[in-house]
Order: structure tokens, then sequence, then C-alpha cells
């Protein structure tokens, strides 16, 4: 049993939980998930460690509620506790004094890319970050990254706050205006990191793609065991069969096959939908 | 003496090797309880009388563990069936387990001397009997589990085992039983192997599984679960904490794919993937347990294994309407339990033989048909079974929404690339001495299906158990 120590609702739909996990705390490294199982009749599902803290033992998640387990994950409170938390899976991210790199995050993306730009920073990386949500009262973890950040830009997809328009369109202007106002500091750009939703990713790898910028992307295919066992999270990289979980979850964004991961995500949707469905409908019984 | 009598018995009264109840095939193919449903009191008896205690009995040198097979059968005999259990007990922790999976026929019961000119004695079967009964009077308050008593407090030096298949909780329990602190370090949230995330609920009910995993931590035995070795703990990690020795037992849990064009596509699994969603995630029980599965109208199975055996059964049983098996050589050549492909058959499994797959064609990203061609069985190939060849020309399509590859397992580097001076076959697995364990590294031993390529449950315990003596050895002797 893992204990819930803290819990903040980020926002409507999004929490981050604090939890005691002390030897994952000790070994967890910018990059890497854990994969929870919340009582014995649930599904084993991957989060990303948005952050940990190895002297007092605490990582931390941030979830979105999109489906049954999120869902009942957002329902636990603090003190409650998680039957299962596994980790720390997948590679860590490559930090590494690169110069300028530019760290994209859109939604849920953003807590996993803010520990990466919190390193990168820490060993002398000028930061460029953009973030972005759907509007201005879903956006998360400003405070955090300005802290982290030599420049922030925010974007939101309503103009409700920052740049009107999706984190893909604005990065394309920065480059393109880098690219006309000052070549040697687009040239500058040694890589990008983008994590976020599937589309976001994909569009963001199309974006850079001219540029020839070296772009990285966290996959977030489904999951089952996490260990490189089953082969649920398998996607396409350079036309190559890679799985998420052990040889990621990041890759080279411009070899990915997007098209495979989109749909791969979708394999479920009709079971995830008559479980959400169940289990709202037990919700308002009980209530 | 005695072997006379029962050998002029046997003339007289010539016994048939006693069957097991089973449920109907129709009535199974729909269900998720055990197939076969075990000896009565009457039935064991009458089998065992079958045997007829050799002087020089064979069986015993076809068990890998070499359990007293002659002695046990000689007690149920007398219907002394706790002896019996004890007399298994002496070589093998898990008798529940292994009289339901072990292939006999190619073991103890392939050169029991009955089975010279009759079917051979149900050794399974019987082993299987006595442990079941012991379960069964516990459960109804007959007989007291022995374990609590047996629970005692370890305190030689610290042993460190990685992975809680049948290899690890035997090493464990041996080493367990000579005093040493032992703990288990499993990835998944259950402990078990293969046992729990791949041989499902109807060939190995999951409620004896864990009786013998509890009969294990009543050894003393700590199982930690969650613990991806490698990830939160390295083998330096473990020798640091006081670890003196460490055995790493973490099976050939690596999916191989054919490589062929269309097998990322939507409905196509790997054979670990499905039968872990099934058995482990109780998928079958969807929507009450949250893991889906694709239930699909027409399932192909692609190998002719245990593997494939059971994850075409699951299948059946998830309500496929055709299920098919396809194998590329004969029904001869398939290294499957013979029990389990009889079984697979009367279910209603369609197997589709001498043919292998092709391609995998799909429609919008979803799984549509399987093109597979035919093949002959040319020259014995290395391992003495004829090899099959293409039939140029002859492709033909099957139409399904679910392909399943049940084609092999290989070593999961996961643990063993954090390890960069642990010696590995070209195949990736770890290079051990075959009776000891001892790999290159001082200290860390080895066994089970990580170092033979995947196997058997009996063998990987019979490594777990050479190791533990071993193990023991070193720790007295600190001879590597
Ligand atoms: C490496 C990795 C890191 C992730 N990190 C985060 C994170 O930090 N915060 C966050 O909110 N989400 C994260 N996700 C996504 C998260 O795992 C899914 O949102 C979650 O599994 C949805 O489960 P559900 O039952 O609530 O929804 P469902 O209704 O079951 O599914 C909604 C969608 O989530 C995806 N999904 C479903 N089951 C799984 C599964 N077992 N494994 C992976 N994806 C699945 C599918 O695309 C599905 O269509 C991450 C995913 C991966 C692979
Ligand atoms: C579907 C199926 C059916 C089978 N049917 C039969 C049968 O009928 N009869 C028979 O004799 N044999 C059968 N086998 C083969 C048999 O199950 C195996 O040979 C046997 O289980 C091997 O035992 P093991 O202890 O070496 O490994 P496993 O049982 O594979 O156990 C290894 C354990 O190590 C864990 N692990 C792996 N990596 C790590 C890590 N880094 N850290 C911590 N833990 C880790 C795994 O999660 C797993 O629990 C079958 C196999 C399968 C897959
Ligand atoms: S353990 Fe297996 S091989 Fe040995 S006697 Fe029992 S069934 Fe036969
Ligand atoms: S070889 Fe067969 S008949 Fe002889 S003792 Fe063993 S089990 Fe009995
Ligand atoms: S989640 Fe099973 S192999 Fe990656």
């Amino acid at each position: 049993m893992y204990k819930i120590v803290k819990k903040e609702k980020l926002v409507e739909d999004i929490d981050r939980f604090y939890i005691k996990a002390p030897l994952i705390a000790r070994k967890a490294k910018a990059g890497q998930f854990v994969v929870i199982r919340i009582n014995e009749d649930g599904e084993r599902i991957p989060l990303t460690i948005a952050d940990y803290n190895r002297s007092n033992g605490i990582i931390s998640i941030v979830s979105m509620r999109v489906g049954k387990t999120t869902t009942l994950l957002s329902s636990l409170k603090e003190s409650d506790s998680i039957l299962d938390v596994v980790g720390p899976l997948g590679n860590a991210s490559e930090i590494e004094n690169f110069g300028r790199v530019i760290c994209v995050g859109g939604g849920v993306g953003i807590p996993p890319i803010f520990p990466i730009a919190r390193e990168l920073k820490k060993i002398g990386n000028y930061v460029i970050s953009i973030i972005g949500a759907r509007s201005k009262d879903l956006l998360i973890l400003k405070e955090e990254m300005e802290d982290t950040s030599d420049e922030l830009y925010i974007c939101s997809d309503d103009g409700s706050i920052g740049y009107h328009g999706f984190v893909s369109d604005f990065l394309k202007e920065y480059l393109e205006k880098n690219l006309t106002g000052n070549a040697d500091k687009r040239k500058d750009i040694a890589r990008v990191i983008a994590i976020g939703p599937a589309l976001m990713m994909s569009a963001v790898a199309d974006v850079t793609r001219p540029f020839n910028i070296k772009t990285i992307v966290s996959l977030n295919s489904i999951m089952v065991d996490g260990t490189g066992m089953c082969g649920a999270c398998r996607v396409e990289v350079g036309g190559k069969t890679k799985f998420v979980c052990v040889n990621g979850p990041e890759f080279d964004g411009h070899q990915v096959n997007f098209e495979l991961l989109l749909s791969r995500q979708k394999i479920y949707c009709d079971q995830e939908k008559e479980c959400m469905d169940i289990y709202e409908h037990k919700c308002m019984l009980d209530k | 003496m005695t072997e006379k009598i029962n050998r002029k018995r046997q003339k007289k009264e010539k016994i048939p090797r006693v069957a097991m109840p089973e449920q109907e095939p129709e009535k199974r193919n729909k269900n998720f309880n055990e197939v076969t449903l075990g000896y009565t009191e009457e039935d064991a008896l009458r089998e065992a009388s079958r045997c007829l205690q050799c002087k020089n009995p064979e069986c015993i040198k076809g068990c890998p563990v070499e359990i007293d097979i002659k002695s046990f059968i000689k007690l149920i005999q007398e219907k002394k069936f706790d002896e019996a259990l004890k007399k298994i007990r002496e070589k093998n922790g898990l008798p529940a387990i292994c009289g339901r999976v072990c292939p006999q026929e190619d073991q103890c019961e392939k050169v029991c001397i009955l089975g010279i000119k009759d079917d051979p004695a149900a050794i399974g079967r019987l082993e299987r009997y006595v442990a079941d009964r012991e379960m069964k009077e516990i459960a109804e308050g007959i007989k007291e589990c022995a374990w609590s008593e047996v629970t005692k407090q370890c305190t030689r030096e610290k042993i460190a085992i990685i992975g809680s298949g049948p290899g690890g909780l035997t090493c464990g329990a041996e080493l367990a039983k000579l005093g040493y602190r032992v703990t288990i370090f499993e990835a998944l949230h259950e402990p078990g192997g293969v046992l729990v995330y791949g041989i499902p609920e109807f060939r190995l009910p999951k409620e004896i599984v864990k009786r013998e995993i509890d009969y294990v931590k009543s050894l003393g035995v700590k199982i930690e679960v969650n613990m991806v070795m490698g990830k939160i703990l390295t083998i330096d990690d473990l020798f640091k904490e006081g670890f003196r020795a460490i055995f790493i037992s973490t099976g050939a849990g690596l999916p191989y794919f054919m490589g062929i064009s269309g097998e990322n596509l939507n409905g196509v699994y790997s054979a670990n993937e499905y039968l872990t969603r099934s058995n482990l995630m109780k998928a079958y029980k969807f929507p009450q347990c949250d893991t889906p599965i694709i239930r699909g109208d027409k399932i192909a199975v692609v190998g002719g294994g245990n593997v494939a055996m059971d994850s075409a059964r699951v299948a059946k049983r998830l309500g496929a309407k055709h299920v098919y098996l396809i194998y590329r050589r004969s029904e001869e050549e398939m290294p499957a339990r013979n029990e389990e492909i009889k079984h697979a058959r009367e279910e209603g499994i369609e197997f589709k033989l001498l043919a292998s797959p092709v391609e995998i064609i799909g429609k919008d990203g979803w799984v549509h048909k399987i093109m597979c061609i035919k093949m002959k069985l040319g020259e014995p190939d290395d391992s003495g079974r004829r090899r099959p060849v293409p039939l140029e020309g002859s492709e033909f399509n099957i139409e399904v929404d679910v392909v399943i590859m049940a084609i092999g397992q290989g070593p999961n580097p996961l643990l063993t690339s954090t390890i960069p001076r642990l010696e590995l076959t070209r195949w990736g697995n770890i290079k051990a001495d075959p009776i000891t364990g001892k790999t290159n590294i001082e200290g860390v031993f080895a066994g089970g299906d990580i170092v033979t390529g995947a196997a058997t449950v009996i063998l990987a315990m019979g490594a777990g158990k050479s190791a533990a003596a071993a193990i023991d050895e070193y720790i007295r002797t600190s001879i590597w």
C-alpha cells in the first residue's frame, strides 16, 4: 500500500498526488514513470513521475480525469492509499548541456516536462518553455515552469491567456521569427522536447522537421506491465517496432509513426466507455 | 515379493488407467472453472494399485526433482495420504501445481515400467490427488493447516531472489528450510510468475497457486511485490544492503513477434499480453474488473506449444465462434502437453496445421485477415523435428478479427542490461552452471527459463533447488 500524503486540485479535472514511495523516490529520474493499480479489480495504468524528493521519500504524480481509473484515482483523498505503485520505469531523459533547448508541454504534458526543464536548466542549458492548455483556467504549473525557464510562453486554444492557438503553432512562429530575425539564434536551438497528447507531439515534430532540429517526444501508448513483458505498448520508430515502456518513453519525434500510435490508443474505446458509464451510474446511485 | 504379487494381480485383472473426471467440453469451453476435476479417493486407490512397485523403478529417474514416486504411491495404496504427501514434499514443494502442469508423458510417466506394455501409472494425477486432498481437508476443518507451526524465524545470512516463478519460489523455500533469511523480489503485483500471469485458471486455479505460495511464506520467505529489479534496486544495491548471495530467476518474459507486416494492427496480441490481461488482470470478468480485452468472433492463434493452446482455449471461453490454431508443422511435432492438445480439440479449437502466416491484412487499422502459406515437412533440423518448408504459391486467407502470436518468448533484458559484467549467451540468456547456477559474478546465481530459455515448471524448480544447495555451500565455505 502506498499512502497519499497530500492531494491538491490543480484545476478542474487535474489533481496532484504526493505519494510515499521511498525506494522509488530514491531512484527516480526526470522522464520516468510509475504504473499504478488502485484496487484488486483495478487496471494498471502508467503515470509520469512529476517530481520526487529523495530526502522525504515522496513522489508526486499529476493525473487528469479521462476515464474510469483516473476518475477513481481522483476520488481518493489524503491519507487514502493506492494498492500498487511500481517504478521507476522507462528510461530517464537525456540531461546534458545541449545549449539552448525548447521544452513544449501541452495539458497533462506540462507536469512531465517540468522536471526535465528543471534538470536541463540546472546543468546550464538556456531553457525556453512553451506551455499550453485549452483555456486559462485549465493551465497548470505556470509558476513552477516560470521558475525553471529562461523564457516562458503560454498558449491557449481559446485565447483566454497568452498566445491564441496551439503550442505547435506558436513554436512554428517562434522558429520562423528567429529564422528571419537572427539566423544564429535558430541554429542555436539544440533540441526540442515535447510532451503532451499524441496529436500535439505529432504537430510539433512536423514543425521542427524542416528546421532539422532534433525533437524528442514522450509517447503515451497503452500499457499493462510496463516492464517489456507484454508488448501492448509497441509503436513504430524509424520503421522498427519498439516497446515504449522499456525502449522509451522518449523517442526521436521525427521517426515516430504517430498515425499508428493514435490508432492503437483507441483500441479499447468502446470498453472504456462501458466501464465509465457503469462507474458513473453507480456513483449516481451512491449519491 | 510385492512386485511379483502385483505383477500377478495385474495379469489376473488388468485394471485400465483410471480416467480423470472432466467437465463436458461443450460446457467447459464457456466457463473458466477447472477442466479436470481430480480423482476421488476410490479413483486414486484404484490407480495406485496399478503401480508395480518395481524393484528398479525407472519413474524416479524420469522426474527432474527425483520424487520417490514408488514410495509415495505405496503410501497411497496403504491409504496413508498424509505420509504420501510428505514423501512428495521432501523433493517437491509445489505438488498440486506439478501434478497438473508437468508434461508427464515426457518425464516420469514416459519411463514408467508399467508403460512398456500398458498405459503408465498416472503419477501426475496421484500427486495432484494427495495435494488436493490435504487442501480440501484443511478447508473443511477436518485437518489443521500444519504450516503455521512451521513458520519459523530464519536467522542465517540474507539471500535475495529475483523473480517469484517456480524457480525462485523453490530456491527460496529450500534456503528458508536451511534457516536463511530469504527475500524474493517480484516485478508484478502478484507472486507466481507464469503460474499466475500465463497459465489460465481453468488449467491451474489461482487458489492453488496462492496456497502453495502461502506454504513457501510459512517457511519464513519474504516476498516483496512491485519491485522491478534493475530499476528500483540493482544487484550492487542488494550486496550493499547485506545480501550475501543473489539468485536470478526472471524467466523468459519477452514476447516474440514474427516480423511480418501488419503485426502492429489493432487486434494483434502477443500471447503474453492476451494471457496477462485475462489471467492476472481478470479481463474475463470485465467490466466487473477494469482491464479490457478484445473479444473477437474469429480468432487466430499462431503456435503449437502450451502457450498457444492456453491462448486458444481462453479465446474460446471469451466467446469466439471460431478459434483457428495455426501451426507450421503437424500435430505430432507440437510441443504442447498431449492433454492440452486433446482438450483443445474437444473444446472446438480448429487446427490449421502445416501453415504459417506471411502477412496480417488490416482494415481501418484493425485486423481483418491473416494470410498464410501452406507448408510441407522436409528433412529433420537440429532439434530432430522435421523442418517445415513453404509450398510456393499456396497462400490462403482466413478472415479474423483478433490474432494472437504464441511463437515463443525470450529473456527479458530489463535486469540483465543493468549488470554489464554479467555474461550472457548470444540470445541474451544468462550463462550459468547447469547444476550450481553459478554465473561469472561471485555471489550471483541464476536458474530457470532465464538460463535455459522457455522450458517447464519442474525444470525451473529443479534449477532453483540445486542452486539453493550451491548457495548454501558457498555461504558456508566462502569458496566460489
Ligand atoms: C508513459 C506514460 C505516462 C503517462 N503519464 C501521464 C500523466 O502524468 N498524467 C496523466 O494524466 N496521464 C498520463 N498518461 C496517460 C494515462 O495513463 C491515461 O490517461 C490513463 O491510463 C487513462 O485511464 P482511464 O481508465 O482513466 O481512462 P480510459 O477510459 O481507460 O482511457 C482513456 C484513454 O487513455 C489511454 N489509456 C487507457 N488505458 C491505458 C493504459 N493501461 N495505459 C496507458 N494508456 C491508457 C487510452 O488512449 C484511452 O483511450 C501517461 C501514459 C503513459 C503511457
Ligand atoms: C502460457 C504458458 C503456459 C505454460 N504451460 C506449461 C505447462 O503446462 N507445463 C510446464 O511445465 N510449463 C509450462 N510453461 C512454462 C513454465 O511456466 C515456465 O518454464 C516456468 O514458469 C519458468 O519458471 P521461472 O521461475 O524460470 O520463471 P517465470 O515463471 O517466468 O517467473 C519469472 C518471474 O520473474 C519476474 N521478473 C522478471 N523480471 C524481473 C525483474 N527485473 N525484477 C523482479 N522480478 C522480475 C516475472 O515477473 C516473473 O514473475 C508455460 C508457460 C506459459 C507462458
Ligand atoms: S514433479 Fe512432475 S515429473 Fe516429477 S513426478 Fe511429479 S508430475 Fe512427474
Ligand atoms: S516405474 Fe511405474 S510401475 Fe514402476 S514403481 Fe514407478 S510408477 Fe510404479
Ligand atoms: S507495457 Fe507491456 S511491454 Fe510495455
